[in-house]
């Protein structure tokens, strides 16, 4: 049956390609094998259903009348727009784009990388897998993501249900998307959210359950000038250090401290000194406190004592 | 699985493929297409039927078969690939652009001819790619030398942090490949000092250099499978309990749990497997208050001993 169906669609498309004229569905009826079906009813339904299936995958399925006096609406594929254009890679760019093809491997989109390389394949465009040991991926095991994502690309609002860290109850969300973003592994949505009324970031990760997109297509504009990685490394990163802390750090240990201190000088036996920014002092106490006995906070006094609460809790426990 | 959704579009593949390359072999174009020979024969014998209306032997879509080899000679009309749908060019475009954009993994004056090219052929399709942004490598410092490496087959001496020892090491490696996943890069490498293969994140690698000595990894070294992540647990890992408070709730993003129960009120308990605990210690004192080892015992003993000492160097002035 599937076979059949296929074989009715190839010369739906074929047929439609071919003619200039539009063609009515009693036309096309006459022209299409598989549609001589003595119920006019189910004929309709059939058609109706193809039509769909063709526009999912991409067909572009014109509609129109071939004259003022004509009122019956009829359908045509102009090849311009059904057809990959000219397309010719050069070498070094077929490589490269087998390279970035790899990208989604493990991700939601390797379906949509494999089609576009076929079509690409088929238009004369070898891309080589090559065996160069680079692997760029992007994940994107967040459950969230394919829905997020339709919704983005196709302009629609968006409802789901979120949990904001620190925050005990979930929330309803509504809201219009503008662009997704990865970013330190981890996938965002920035989006302006209808109730506040105000652009926010969300993390894929905590919606949860289903995002239903609704609304008609191309509802959501995104406006001019926005640039939604800096919304997301705003959101999702720490601020600029504005503050500084001297930090005692045992010799041979805390390389990374190390690396971002400003500045590090030996200090008494078998430690150095360093200096580090920091601009939030409950986060940057986090960060010392994994450190142990291996890093002790000097300056400033509220910095060291919320080490030392930190330590204090889990040495009680 | 050879529903009308996959079948349809591939045989609209297929057509113009064919056209490309009279007398491909079967095997290459069942490669080519990641279908079996049996599958292939099986669109071959419906596209024959396909073709214009009327469906007179001139008007069908002509395919001779010799030995081996296939040669189409007639597509009707289809004899161009169906434009890149919206996935699809999304899924091109945002890769090459993050490849564009990421120092170090490709050459990118390729990368951007071939990005203007595959979004030029795309068109209009390739707009809601604009709203996709990937940061895909955070700390790439480490990059280009990395690749020359692998690139020249040449062993790599790394300085090396090992972050859950807090160790700083120099190993002699020989490349097997560099993957990016999570929003870091990595090489994995045959370590000659481990006598292992081992996963070093770029991040961590405070001096690379490349040796002139070839890179000889073992024969029997393998790439380990990355499908499920970086992070796989083995039947030998430690399972880690910890209980989160609503201020810890990153920890349930962040790291693969096996298993996260909610507590209500944003509490949440996880269970984790790991290879080695010293970083989980470091998390727990970073965590304070809001997290808290429930098992192992000993783990969590540790946690409570690490503070003590934390404490005691504080005290000590």
């Amino acid at each position: 049956m599937a076979a059949k169906k296929t074989e009715r669609l190839l010369n739906l498309v074929i047929c439609l390609l071919a003619t200039r004229r539009y063609l009515t569905v009693q036309q096309i009826r006459e022209a299409v094998p598989g549609y001589d079906a003595d119920n006019e009813e189910a004929f309709r339904r059939m058609f109706e259903r193809d039509k769909e299936e063709l526009r999912e995958l991409g067909v572009p399925l014109e509609t129109g009348s071939n004259s003022h006096w004509d009122d019956e609406v009829g359908y045509r594929i102009a090849r311009r727009d059904y057809q990959l254009p000219e397309l010719v890679l050069e070498p070094d760019e077929a490589a490269a784009l087998g390279l970035a093809a790899r990208l989604w491997q493990s991700a939601p989109l390797a379906g949509a990388t494999g089609s576009a390389l076929l079509k690409l394949r088929a238009a004369g465009i070898e891309t080589p897998a090559g065996a160069t040991g680079l692997e760029p991926r992007i994940g994107a095991s967040e459950p969230a993501f394919e829905d997020v994502l339709a919704a983005v690309t196709q302009g629609r609002r968006l409802r789901f249900r979120y949990r904001t860290a620190g925050r005990p109850a979930d929330e309803d969300r509504h809201v219009e998307p503008w662009g997704v973003v990865s970013w330190r592994g981890r996938w965002y949505l920035v989006a302006y959210d209808l109730v506040r009324e105000a652009p926010r970031v969300f993390r894929l990760s905590r919606i949860l359950g289903d995002a239903r997109a609704e609304g008609p297509e191309g509802a959501v504009t995104v406006p001019e000038g926005v640039d939604l990685r800096a919304m997301v490394a705003r959101e999702a990163a720490e601020m600029q250090p504005q503050q500084t802390a001297r930090v005692r750090v045992r010799s041979g240990s805390c390389w990374e401290l190390r690396r971002s201190a400003t500045s590090t000088t030996p200090d008494r036996d078998g430690w150095d000194l360093v200096e580090l920014g920091f601009s939030d002092t409950g986060r940057f106490a986090d960060r010392i406190a994994g450190y142990g006995a291996d890093a002790v906070v000097l300056e400033p006094a509220e910095a060291r004592q919320a080490v030392i609460d930190r330590l204090t809790a889990l040495a009680t426990a | 699985m050879s529903g009308t959704l996959d079948q349809l579009p591939r045989l609209l593949a297929l057509v113009p493929y064919l056209l490309q390359r009279p007398g491909v072999p079967f095997a290459t174009a069942a490669a080519d297409f990641g279908v079996t020979e049996d599958r292939l024969r099986k669109d071959l014998n419906l596209l024959w039927l396909c073709g214009l209306p009327g469906h007179y032997p001139g008007d069908l879509i002509e395919i001779e078969f010799e030995g081996d080899t296939i040669t189409l000679s007639d597509a009707q009309g289809v004899d161009r690939p169906l434009r890149l749908t919206v996935d699809e060019a999304l899924a091109l475009v945002v890769a090459l652009r993050t490849l564009a954009e990421t120092p170090g993994l490709a050459e990118p004056e390729p990368v951007l001819r071939a990005l203007a090219k595959v979004e030029a052929a795309a068109g209009s399709a390739a707009e809601p790619a604009e709203r996709v942004d990937i940061a895909l490598v955070d700390d790439a410092a480490a990059l280009p030398v990395v690749r020359e490496a692998l690139q020249r087959g040449r062993a790599l001496h790394l300085r090396y942090w090992t972050a859950g020892r807090d160790d700083l090491t120099e190993r002699t490696v020989d490349p097997l490949r560099l993957v990016t996943m999570d929003g870091q890069a990595y090489l994995e490498a045959w370590c000659r000092r481990a006598e292992g293969v081992r996963m070093f994140h770029l991040g961590r690698v405070q001096e690379a250099t490349v040796l002139e000595e070839p890179a000889a990894p073992p024969a029997d070294a393998e790439s380990r499978d990355l499908s499920q992540g970086l992070f796989q647990p083995g039947d030998l890992d430690t399972a880690v309990t910890l209980a989160l408070e609503p201020g810890a709730a990153w920890v349930a993003d962040y790291y693969p749990c096996d298993s996260v129960e909610d507590l209500g009120d944003g509490r949440q308990v996880v269970t984790l497997r790991t290879q080695g605990t010293a970083w989980v210690r470091r998390l727990a004192l970073s965590l304070g208050s809001r997290g808290r080892v429930l098992a192992p015992a000993d783990l969590a003993d540790q946690v409570r001993a690490d503070a003590q000492r934390a404490l005691a160097a504080y005290t000590a002035g």
